[in-house]
């Protein structure tokens, strides 16, 4: 469902476009960052509100990696795998998370917590490897600091 | 022109077209998968590389894409540079990483552009090992069958669905190598041009789902040219034969009428054909009530002959989905004097109204082509993309012509289509639209019109007199009104190639006279005005130049006593007129004899019944909304007795001794009698060239070189090989011995050339790609306005504004494309797609009459009571009441007329 504050939220985007539909992929960000993901019944509600068909939404949903279209867990873990990450050892690093969150890409732990995405590129090669979890940024990667960064979003960071 | 070379020979070309299409046109074969030469270039699939080279002393050269590279003066290229072969070779390799290898079981085997273009390009080993991708397809309802795996992501489905129809419920998902062509979810697709993706797509991702149930190679189907019988466009197909029964209609170019594209119900209608309701014997019952015995021709021709002998008094009554060869025979038989037009006499008025329009000077009914073409519209009345689809997806692309000067002030090329579109956008020329409800063009128009046929015929007037005061004023009009009525004028004013479209859509002869009535204004004011008409059948304007009276005169002529007997051609009554009368004649009459395909109700009540051969069996010639008279040809053998309608006729003649009535041994014998004695028709001869046409001495083969089984189909009755079947009428052979190469366009079997097995071999038969057939396109106007003609409506009068009833409301027709026309609805495939009948109410009298949606209502008038579920339509002005056309239960009344609701 989309709530009031989404749609003011997706209005106010809606202002800074020439026409409804052009505001879709801001749309589908706002809708995301409020509830994790687009299920097919908010891609329905969102497309209804810009005047698009559904179809027309998906193919631009469905365009965009980082749209989820199936459900996350309440951290997103985006590891690089492009090839300087390689080079610097991203193999190990996600060999290591397969260890210890029992995930592989594409999954989500069996407590909600984290699902594991390949990303292509996170702009810190000179720091590899790196990875981000939500919109945070961690670089010069090794599996020690991994389990802090990990144990911090357990304890409850947000 | 300028002077390109290929591969160190010159060749003079049009310059500013794309290079591929120049190369085309010279006969090279360059491949391609994601142009399309109506769709034009978007440079996706790398597929037509060629080498360019700077100049005479470059040696090296670099690849170019043909489809994107505009053609200059002293372009010089090469196809058969190794570098560029092995180019080409590769896109195709990489495209088969993923392709299926199942050719030998797809559906498009045989006819697939991969195929063409993957030998063309010699790629023939697989080096690759890893496993292809999947996908999981979707049911797109009837009429398409989807296989994902197939797709080359060459994107045509897309840019033909949503760039060039229109069509919002069918998109692309996903990225690069996991691209997925398909619907939101599973489900019908909504546009009626939905079929043209069979063609349109180069492999064999959307193949005929009807086809697939009775499957035939292309190679071994009997095939035809024919026009399609389910609209009043007229639009050119190749029907496809095998076993007796017709397997797929085609689309058959004619770069004037269809181009490249037809409707979905012109595509799937045609299985009533194949109907377990045809009718294969003659049927002859003794006492009206008796039970209908099978009889040979012979008695049955006999019992005819008997009853036409016993009482004098015969008449016949006509048929708009007859051929004109069909409808001059019965009024030859019976005498004009004692012919009946098989419509209305409110249908009929109409009709001849549009035929006194087009006659009228200066003002030209165009063809589709032309309609393309046309910057201004105002459409009156029709809704156009249920009555006649093909020639609303032409009017989808008129409101292109005027942006698409943008594209030019930037001097791109109008073929750069993604260039185009971002160019032109959301710009859209200028189209009005005013009708009872809603269309599905509506969201192209710059302004709409909501109200009744008398409130449509106004603002048309209000349009004319704006444009000239020669036309009568419009008193009592709103001030929205006057100001829409300027702002209409204006841009017809203001454009090179307006177009004034109606029809008999609305019933309303003040919405006919409205749209004359602005043409011809227009025309006065130096404009080249055009005047497009869309008429309810295949062959309404051919009946209307045959004349003939009503069905009221009739019906008249038959109470009155003055007629005994009734021959009834290829109509159902049932469907023309009110119950009570069609019974009445019944009553009344001594003896009918029916012509015709199906059962039906008429057929029911015949005293004799003879089976008379559809379009896929017989041949004749019909004239379209243009006025174009247009050749169909049969494509097989009927199975049993039936034969063409005139045939019949002549038969009757015969077996009553008045031969001399009707001396046709074949359809030329009497394509020359209706020529010689009828006026207008005398150009029909020229139509196509007559039986005794050869080719090198040889017929034209229906069958292609590779049609198989040939000694085989009959072995299981004979072991010997039949003779093949005798045409008469036409230069075609039933058989694979004839003449396979290029014949003159009206009768072209097939596209298929060598290297070119699919559809896509037509660009072998046109002038120049995407042009006109060599030879010119097929059909004659058989309707050209004349200069000596008496300017007959100057008196139409304007009607008064409609005024709502509170006892009643004014019933108008709601059309749809899949269920209002009658033999497409035999077909299983469009009765699928068709909707439940219903009345339609505007939310204000539902609020009055305290209805929903839904709700069961009674609508009544005289002696009618129809009961149906409501359904509210929010577009829908107050005191209108739509019933939709040719539903099951919903035919035999005219329309429009009041009628009385209820809550029931």
């Amino acid at each position: 469902m989309l709530t009031d504050l989404m749609k003011r939220e997706l209005l106010a985007e809606i202002d800074r476009t020439e026409t409804r539909q052009a505001a879709c992929i801001e749309a589908l960000q706002i809708v995301q960052r409020h509830l994790g993901w687009i299920s097919n019944e908010t891609l329905r509600e969102i497309a209804d509100f810009l005047n698009m068909t559904p179809d027309e939404l998906e193919g631009v949903a469905t365009f965009y990696n980082h749209i989820h279209r199936k459900p996350v867990g309440r951290h997103v873990i985006l590891v690089c795998d492009s090839v300087v990450c390689w080079i610097e050892g991203v193999e190990e690093i996600l060999e290591h998370i397969r260890a210890t969150l029992h995930i592989e890409p594409g999954e989500t732990t069996s407590d909600g917590l984290f699902t594991l995405l390949p990303v292509q590129c996170l702009g810190a090669c000179d720091n590899a490897p790196a990875l981000m979890i939500d919109e945070e940024l961690f670089t010069n990667l090794t599996p020690a600091r991994f389990d802090e960064i990990v144990a911090a979003y357990r304890d409850g960071k947000s | 022109m300028a002077v390109i070379y290929i591969d160190n020979k010159p060749y003079e070309v049009k310059e500013g077209q794309s290079l591929l299409n120049a190369c085309l046109s010279l006969g090279f074969s360059v491949p391609y998968f994601c142009w399309h030469p109506e769709l034009h270039s978007v440079g996706a699939c790398r597929q037509c590389a060629v080498k360019q080279f700077r100049n005479e002393s470059d040696t090296r050269g670099f690849i170019i894409m043909s489809c994107m590279t505009p053609v200059e003066d002293g372009l010089c290229i090469s196809i058969d540079d190794p570098e560029a072969r092995q180019f080409r070779a590769s896109i195709i390799e990489m495209l088969m990483l993923n392709h299926p290898h199942d050719c030998p079981v797809c559906d498009e085997g045989g006819e697939c552009h991969l195929q063409d273009m993957t030998v063309m390009t010699g790629h023939v080993r697989r080096r690759t090992r890893f496993p292809k991708r999947t996908y999981r397809n979707q049911d797109l309802g009837p009429f398409l069958n989807h296989e994902m795996n197939r797709c080359i992501q060459c994107y045509r489905c897309l840019r033909f669905y949503r760039d060039y129809a229109g069509g919002r419920d069918f998109n692309v998902f996903g990225i690069h190598q996991r691209l997925y062509f398909g619907r939101y979810e599973d489900g019908k697709l909504e546009s009626e041009f939905s079929g043209n993706l069979v063609e349109v797509c180069p492999t064999g991702v959307f193949t005929d789902k009807t086809f697939m149930k009775h499957f035939t190679r292309k190679w071994d189907l009997q095939t035809a040219p024919s026009i399609c019988v389910h609209c009043s466009v007229g639009c050119n197909t190749i029907v496809g034969e095998r076993y007796g029964t017709v397997r797929r209609i085609l689309n058959r170019f004619n770069r004037e009428v269809n181009g490249y594209f037809l409707c979905d119900r012109g595509r799937f209608g045609y299985e009533f054909v194949n109907s377990e309701l045809r009718i294969r014997r003659p049927l002859v019952r003794d006492a009206r009530t008796a039970e209908a015995q099978p009889a040979n021709k012979a008695a049955a021709l006999k019992r005819v002959a008997q009853i036409l002998r016993k009482t004098p008094g015969l008449i016949g009554i006509g048929s708009p989905r007859a051929s004109l060869e069909s409808n001059y025979a019965l009024r030859k038989l019976v005498g004009p004097d004692r012919f009946f037009a098989g419509v209305s006499g409110a249908e009929q008025r109409l009709i001849t109204a549009i035929l006194d329009s087009m006659r009228k000077p200066s003002v030209l009914s165009p063809s589709l082509q032309e309609v393309e073409r046309a910057d201004a519209v105002l459409l009156l009345g029709e809704d156009v993309p249920n009555t006649a689809p093909r020639l609303a997806l032409a009017l989808r692309q008129s409101v292109r012509v005027r942006p698409m000067t943008l594209a030019d002030q930037l001097c791109v090329p109008r073929w750069m289509d993604h260039a185009v579109r971002l160019v032109v956008h959301d710009a859209r020329g200028p189209l009005y639209i005013a009708t009872p409800y809603r269309t599905r063009l509506d969201s192209l128009a710059t302004k709409t019109l909501r109200g009744a046929p008398d409130d449509i015929a106004r603002l048309g007037f209000a349009v004319a007199h704006e444009l000239s005061t020669d036309s009568p004023a419009v008193a009592g009009l709103s001030e929205e009104a006057q100001s829409l009525a300027h702002e209409i004028a204006q841009a017809l004013q203001g454009a090179s190639c307006p177009l004034v479209m109606s029809g008999t859509g609305c019933g309303s002869m003040a919405v006919v006279q409205a749209a004359d009535a602005v043409a011809r204004s227009l025309r006065k004011t130096g404009r080249p005005a055009m005047l497009s008409f869309i008429v309810p059948e295949c062959n309404s304007l051919g009946l209307g130049i045959l004349g003939g009276g009503s069905l009221e005169d009739a019906v008249e002529r038959i109470l009155k006593g003055d007629a005994h007997n009734l021959i009834i051609l290829q109509s159902n009554l049932f469907r023309r007129l009110d119950r009570e009368t069609v019974e009445e004649v019944f009553e009344k009459i001594e003896h009918v004899v029916v012509l015709d395909h199906v059962a039906n109700r008429c057929v029911e009540r015949a005293d004799v019944v003879l089976p008379s051969a559809t379009f896929a069996e017989s041949d004749g010639t019909f004239v379209n909304n243009e006025g174009r008279g247009q050749r169909f040809f049969q494509v097989m053998v009927p199975q049993g007795d039936v034969q063409a309608s005139w045939r019949w006729i002549r038969d009757i003649a015969d077996a009553l001794d008045k031969g001399e009535l009707a001396p046709w041994t074949s359809l030329d014998d009497l394509i020359a009698d209706m020529a010689a004695s009828v006026q207008r028709l005398k150009e029909v001869v020229r139509i196509a060239p007559a039986a005794d046409f050869r080719m090198t001495g040889m017929r034209i083969a229906r069958e292609s070189h590779r049609y198989s089984g040939r000694t085989a189909v009959t072995a299981y009755v004979s072991v010997h090989e039949p003779k093949p079947p005798q045409d008469d009428d036409s230069p075609l052979a039933f058989s694979m011995e004839g003449f396979q190469g290029h014949v003159p366009p009206a009768v072209i079997p097939r596209f298929w050339s060598p290297g070119w097995n699919s559809i896509q071999a037509v660009n072998k038969f046109q002038s120049e790609v995407g042009g006109p057939l060599a030879g010119g396109d097929p059909g004659i106007r058989l309707i050209e306005p004349m200069e000596n003609v008496e300017k007959g409506q100057e008196g139409a009068i304007v009607p008064e504004p409609f005024r709502p009833r509170t006892d009643a409301c004014l019933l108008v027709p709601l059309f749809h494309v899949f269920g209002s026309e009658e033999l497409s609805m035999l077909s299983p495939a469009i009765a699928e797609a068709a909707p439940e009948p219903y009345v339609g109410l505007s939310p204000e009298d539902a609020d009055r009459l305290g209805l929903r949606d839904g709700n069961t209502v009674a609508v009544r008038w005289d002696e009618t009571e129809l009961t149906l579920p409501a359904k509210i339509m929010d577009d829908l002005p107050g005191g209108l009441a739509g019933l939709p056309h040719g539903l099951p239960g919903l035919s035999g009344f005219v329309l429009p007329r009041w009628g009385k609701i209820r809550a029931k």
